[in-house]
Parts: C-alpha cells; sequence; structure tokens
C-alpha cells in the first residue's frame, strides 16, 4: 500500500516537473561557432617556409578576431559575431592522402570552410572534391593558374596572384633595370610548380624581353641540396639572367654555395620566393639578388595601418616577421571573413551557407595587409593584386630591398577568360 | 680542356660526397646483413648536431678552423652513441629474424627517429656555411670552386683507405672478416660475434653522422633532407654490389662523373641518370659491380 502511494506520488511529481520543464523558457543555444579548417605543411621541408609561418598567422587572426582585437574593417567579434574554430592539419603526404584529410575535415569534422594548400598538386586534387562536396574552400599559397584554367568552379576561390605575377613580374624587372640583358638560363626544381616556373618566365620573357636568349635550364630533384656541378653549368654560361623558383632548404643550399663561386656577382639571380628565406639568411643572399613575393607581401607590403597592426602582433606573437606565406594566409582569412559577414547581412543575421559566402565573395574587393585585392578573374574566384620586385642591398649588416619596382595587377596577371599562357604567347613580338 | 677538367670535377666532388654519404650503408649490409634504412636519420642527426655545434663554435669566436675537428667528432660521437643503444637494445634481439622484418625495423627506427628530430629541433633551418667559406677558393680557368670541396673529396678518400686498411691490416679487421664471412664457425673459434656487430653497427652509423656532418657546410639543415640520402646511398650501395667497399666507391664515381655530364650537357636526363647507370649495371651484373662471393654451406 505505502509502495503503491509512493509510486502514484512519483509519476504525479514527476509529470508536473515534466509539464513545467516544457513550459520553462528555452535555455539560450550556444552561439553558432565557424569552424575553419586549416591545411598547411606542418611537417617536411615546406613547413618551416611556408605552412608554419601560415598556421601562425591563422592562429594569431583567429585569436584577434575572437577577441575583436582587429582593426577596421575587421573589428566584428568572430566571423560576424560568430567565434572561429580553427582546426589545423598537416598537410604532408601524397595527394590521396591530403584529399582524405580534406574528406575527413568536412564529413567528420564538419568544418564551414577550408582554408589552405602551399602544394600545386594538393590544390588541383583538392578543388574538385571541394566541389563535390559545396564546400567553401580556398587555397591561400598555391601557385598554379590551372586551378582555375582547366574548368570554372563555384565553391573555390583564390584570395591572392597566382604565379604567372611571379614570372612576369620577373620579366618586367629585369627590363626596367637592366634592359641590355641578352642571355638568360634558369634552375628550378624538377616537379610541377618548378618546371611551371620556368615554362612561365620562358612565356613571360618571349613577351616582354624577346631579344634575350636562353643559355640553359637546370632541374636538379626536389631537395638535391648539392648544387655543384649546377652552379658551374650557370657559370659556364655567363648567362645575365638567372631564373630561379627554387625555395625552402634547397634555395639557401643554393646561395650557401654559389655566393661564394660568383655567380650573383656575374648574373643577375632572380629568386622569385626569396622572401621567405630573407630573414633567416640575411647578408648570406649576395648584393643585387632580386628578389620576389608574388605579390606586395613582406618588407613590400605598403603602408597602411592595418599592416603595422599586423606585422607588429606577428612579431609580437612569434618574435619573427611575417613573410609572404604568412601574408597570403593573412589575406585569406580576411577575405573569408568580409565575404562572410557579408553574407550573414545579406542573410538576415542567420548563418550562411557555403552558396552564400561564395556569392558573396566573388567579384569582391578587399584590403589587406598587402593592400588592396580584387576578385577579378575566373568569373570572380581569383583575385589579383600588384607585383613587386626589388635587389638586395647590404647596409650595416642587414639586408634592404633596393631599386623597388611595383607593376599593376593587369601588368603582371592575364586578362579575364584568357588562360595565363595563352596570354603571354599573344603577346610574343 | 678546362671545360672537360669542370665536368671531372664536379663529378669527383660529387661521387666524393655519395661515398661518404653511403659508406656507413655498405658497412653496416657488408657485416650484419642488415640493410639500415634508419641510416638516413643518422646522417640528419649529424647534420643537426653539426650545424648547432658550429653555431655555437662561431659565436664564441673559438679557433675557426679547429671548428672542422669540432663538427666532424660531434656528429661522429653522436651517431655512434645512437648506433650503440639501438643495436643495444634492439637490434640484437632481431637478428635471428628475417632479413626482410629487420629491413622494416629499421624502417620504423627511421620514421621515429625523424619525429625526434623535429621534437628536438623543430621544422626550422638551420645553416652554418662558415666552415664552407673559410677555406677560402681555387680557380680553374676563369671558374672558382670553394677549396672545402676538396676537403670533402680527401675526406672521402681518406675514409676509403683507412677503410681498407682497418679491413686488410688490422686484428680487429682480419676478426671482422671472419665475421663476415661465416659467423657460425667465428663464433665457434672464440670470436665475440656480438660485440663485432655493436661495435660495427654503432660506426656504420657514426659514419652517417659524420656525412652529415661534412655536408651541412654547404647546405640548409631541413627536416627530411635524410630521405634522398637513403635513396642514392641505396643506389650507389647496389650498384657497387652490396656490402663491397671498392664497389661503392666505384659506383659512386661512376654514377658521379656520369650526372656530371648530364648536367653539362644534357640537363633534362639529370632527373634519371643514377638510376639509369644503377639498371644498366643490374642488367649485366644482377648483384652489382663487386657482389661479395659467398661460401655456400652444404
Amino acid at each position: 500500500m505505502n509502495l503503491s502511494k509512493k509510486l502514484i506520488a512519483s509519476i504525479v511529481i514527476g509529470s508536473m516537473m515534466g509539464v513545467a520543464q516544457a513550459q520553462a523558457p528555452a535555455a539560450p543555444a550556444a552561439p553558432a561557432e565557424v569552424k575553419i579548417g586549416i591545411v598547411s605543411f606542418l611537417s617536411g621541408p615546406g613547413a618551416a617556409p611556408f605552412g608554419v609561418p601560415a598556421r601562425n598567422t591563422a592562429e594569431m587572426l583567429a585569436d584577434a578576431f575572437n577577441n575583436a582585437k582587429a582593426p577596421a574593417p575587421y573589428n566584428v567579434k568572430g566571423f560576424g559575431g560568430m567565434p572561429v574554430k580553427l582546426v589545423v592539419i598537416d598537410e604532408a603526404g601524397s595527394p590521396t592522402n591530403v584529399v582524405t584529410e580534406y574528406r575527413n575535415l568536412v564529413q567528420r569534422d564538419k568544418v564551414d570552410i577550408v582554408i589552405g594548400y602551399v602544394s600545386s598538386g594538393n590544390c588541383l586534387a583538392v578543388a574538385p572534391i571541394a566541389e563535390e562536396l559545396k564546400t567553401l574552400t580556398l587555397m591561400y599559397d598555391c601557385g598554379s593558374p590551372r586551378l582555375f584554367e582547366e574548368s570554372p568552379k563555384k565553391y573555390v576561390f583564390r584570395a591572392v596572384n597566382h604565379a604567372t605575377a611571379d614570372s612576369v613580374g620577373a620579366a618586367l624587372y629585369i627590363k626596367a633595370i637592366k634592359p641590355t640583358a641578352k642571355t638568360y638560363s634558369g634552375l628550378n626544381q624538377n616537379y610541377a610548380f618548378g618546371q611551371d616556373s620556368w615554362s612561365d618566365f620562358q612565356g613571360a620573357v618571349k613577351m616582354v624581353l624577346p631579344q634575350l636568349q636562353e643559355k640553359t635550364s637546370q632541374m636538379p630533384k626536389l631537395f638535391a641540396g648539392q648544387y655543384s656541378a649546377e652552379i658551374s653549368s650557370l657559370l659556364e654560361s655567363k648567362s645575365d639572367v638567372i631564373h630561379s623558383s627554387i625555395w625552402g632548404g634547397d634555395m639557401e643550399a643554393f646561395i650557401l654555395q654559389a655566393g661564394p663561386r660568383g655567380l650573383f656577382k656575374q648574373s643577375s639571380v632572380i629568386l622569385t620566393g626569396g622572401e621567405v628565406s630573407m630573414f633567416r639568411l640575411g647578408t648570406k643572399i649576395p648584393e643585387g639578388t632580386i628578389i620576389g613575393a608574388r605579390g606586395p607581401y613582406g618588407v613590400y607590403a605598403p603602408k597602411s595601418a592595418l599592416n603595422d597592426w599586423y606585422r607588429s602582433n606577428v612579431i609580437d606573437r612569434y618574435n619573427a616577421p611575417p613573410n609572404l606565406a604568412a601574408y597570403q594566409m593573412a589575406h585569406t582569412i580576411m577575405a573569408t571573413k568580409l565575404a562572410f559577414e557579408k553574407a550573414l547581412a545579406a542573410n538576415g543575421g542567420n548563418k550562411p551557407s557555403s552558396d552564400q559566402i561564395a556569392d558573396a565573395m566573388r567579384g569582391m574587393t578587399y584590403e589587406g595587409p598587402g593592400g588592396v585585392h580584387k576578385f577579378n578573374l575566373s568569373n570572380g574566384h581569383q583575385a589579383t593584386a600588384e607585383m613587386v620586385y626589388g635587389r638586395v642591398k647590404h647596409v650595416n649588416g642587414q639586408i634592404q630591398l633596393v631599386d623597388q619596382k611595383r607593376f599593376t595587377p593587369d601588368q603582371v596577371m592575364p586578362p579575364d577568360g584568357v588562360k595565363a599562357a595563352d596570354w603571354m604567347a599573344s603577346k610574343k613580338q | 680542356m678546362s671545360n672537360l677538367l669542370i665536368v671531372l670535377i664536379d663529378g669527383i666532388n660529387y661521387a666524393a660526397w655519395l661515398f661518404i654519404s653511403a659508406v656507413g650503408l655498405t658497412l653496416i649490409y657488408g657485416v650484419m646483413r642488415v640493410l639500415n634504412v634508419a641510416h638516413a636519420s643518422f646522417y640528419s642527426f649529424g647534420c643537426y648536431v653539426a650545424v648547432t655545434l658550429a653555431g655555437y663554435w662561431f659565436s664564441h669566436n673559438y679557433p675557426p678552423h679547429l671548428s672542422f675537428f669540432a663538427l666532424f667528432g660531434a656528429s661522429f660521437i653522436a651517431g655512434f652513441a645512437i648506433g650503440w643503444i639501438l643495436e643495444r637494445f634492439l637490434l640484437r634481439y632481431q637478428y635471428a629474424k628475417d632479413e626482410v622484418v629487420i629491413l622494416l625495423i629499421t624502417y620504423a627506427v627511421f620514421l621515429i627517429l625523424d619525429d625526434v628530430l623535429k621534437l628536438i629541433w623543430g621544422v626550422d633551418p638551420y645553416y652554418a656555411s662558415d666552415p664552407y667559406e673559410l677555406l677560402g677558393t681555387f680557380n680553374i680557368g676563369d671558374m672558382t670552386y670553394p677549396n672545402y670541396y676538396l676537403l670533402m673529396i680527401g675526406s672521402a678518400i681518406v675514409l676509403s683507405l683507412g677503410l681498407t686498411y682497418m679491413l686488410k691490416k688490422t686484428r680487429f679487421g682480419k676478426l671482422l672478416v671472419s665475421v663476415i664471412h661465416d659467423r657460425e664457425i667465428s663464433s665457434a673459434m672464440g670470436i665475440n660475434v656480438g660485440r663485432f656487430f655493436s661495435l660495427t653497427f654503432s660506426f656504420g652509423c657514426a659514419l652517417a653522422a659524420i656525412a652529415g656532418g661534412i655536408t651541412t657546410p654547404t647546405i640548409s639543415v631541413v627536416p627530411g633532407l635524410g630521405v634522398d640520402v637513403i635513396v642514392l646511398s641505396f643506389a650507389v650501395v647496389v650498384t657497387g654490389g652490396l656490402g663491397s667497399l671498392p664497389g661503392t666507391a666505384l659506383a659512386a664515381i661512376i654514377m658521379g662523373v656520369v650526372r656530371s655530364f648530364c648536367v653539362h650537357y644534357v640537363p633534362q636526363l639529370e632527373l634519371f641518370v643514377i638510376f639509369s647507370v644503377m639498371a644498366l649495371v643490374l642488367v649485366f651484373r644482377p648483384r652489382g659491380l663487386f657482389s661479395l662471393a659467398e661460401a655456400r654451406k652444404i
């Protein structure tokens, strides 16, 4: 009897509590967050020059956005008030592995946006999967112009120049500072990026400096480390200009080995990605070396409050100035934030979909620490920016980049709808 | 004529580097029949130890010319010590297993050690080019060469002669040769085969590390730099005949010189040339140029 009474009482009280709970106002839902997958080389030879500085910048900016510490127009907390959460993974591995990891990011980790990829091979492999999974994906560093040339994309964007700017800018710079040059040679790594860079430079030379004669093209394998014979061959060629898209430890080894042999005195050596190692090598980079950064990045960044804020924050946090890879990441994240907030406003304050962010980003103009960039190529998916080159000068044990020349975006990037190679070929004289 | 001389010097220089890089691998295989994939990590260890010490040495203004002894010595000691630990606490218990299993174990060690390197030194590149520039340059015609390459060539010659002398003339070497030919009989004759294995493995690892130490002043030390070295070393050792010292030297010279001709005259083929030489040699001599004769046990 007692047991029955207790049971009935429990049911009644439980029912009342259930009703009360149902009638109580719902607890406020956790604020929606924006999950961004960051993919970059965190191990292997690409980590130090590209992957890690870019990852560092991504983390610094995410913290600054979440704490509303960034200057206008990036001063809205998080992304439109929603906190940003980064999921950082390593790009190392084969393209197959990278594609698998991309799928994991989207399908398992449920990221809203992916920003990443240094390797052109990886970005070309990931792009079709991004389209398949309808996930907004921004390539922050990879330079292949083929990304949008082979097929139009809906969800893939690139917020910075592609690699054609390196080569055309280099040829324009040679024309400006060494118009009497007659011969050129190359030293590029024997893989997709090295071959494409050399091919682009050959095209750019035919377009801008048709009088230049090619002497030799050295293509050592990636991470060869030993360049004695290649340097001898370049010295023998007595070329006025030497083009090199070599990067990372390979570039540093080349500089260390070629410097004492006088190659940099004999020829004007262009290091299209030389900026990434500039601060570490310092005066080991011989005077006269021509340094590129695929855009107005690093020491080439224009003076602005935004650039001052960005540089000082990176230096404070990591004790090293941001290099070109860091700037490219900064630009990519900032462009994404602006497009997200634009899409958010258009969506009545509700979290926008990939389609809505893509619509907002397409054709957008934005300003980052490297100045104004416009998504004006490839149906508004490929941004362009000015290109800068300069020459190394040693001043009081430090290096400075003198004779800087700035080229407008339409001087170094092909017109909309025209393939880079076709553009250079069409301008042959 | 001077052009040909330049090609030959480039070739010999590269051959010296190949030989120094590969000799530890062939020594270990020759004595122990262990194909040590972790050779790549020991090379990297040598590089990192050398670059760290060089930074310390030159920042403290110690006598510059003594830096060579310090760099090479430190690399050697580091390689020897880690090799000894590896043999003593891991490989010693695996000798009864199949050669392929041991190869996989050394591959696992390579992966682990590469991560250990990243744990200690991070992913930033380091360089220490002071020793490279310290020795000055020499000229052939209007071509300038750093004298450091002569040091590298000299080191390869000294290593080659020293190892040959050790194997052929010293008591230790003669006992080692008997171990190479027959472990069981050597053991039955009272030779402590285990100790010889331990010393050989440690010494082979030390040679890999010293190769890294010698190379360091010419390169930027970055994660993963040993991968290419193990591939090239393997190609040299297989072409020369696994375990053969003169074979390794000859294969290195052939590959170095052929590669140099390619770089100078047909640079498009440089990527394939070393492996083409290996394939060509193996077509005619499947066990390499100087394969070791093996006594057939009945």
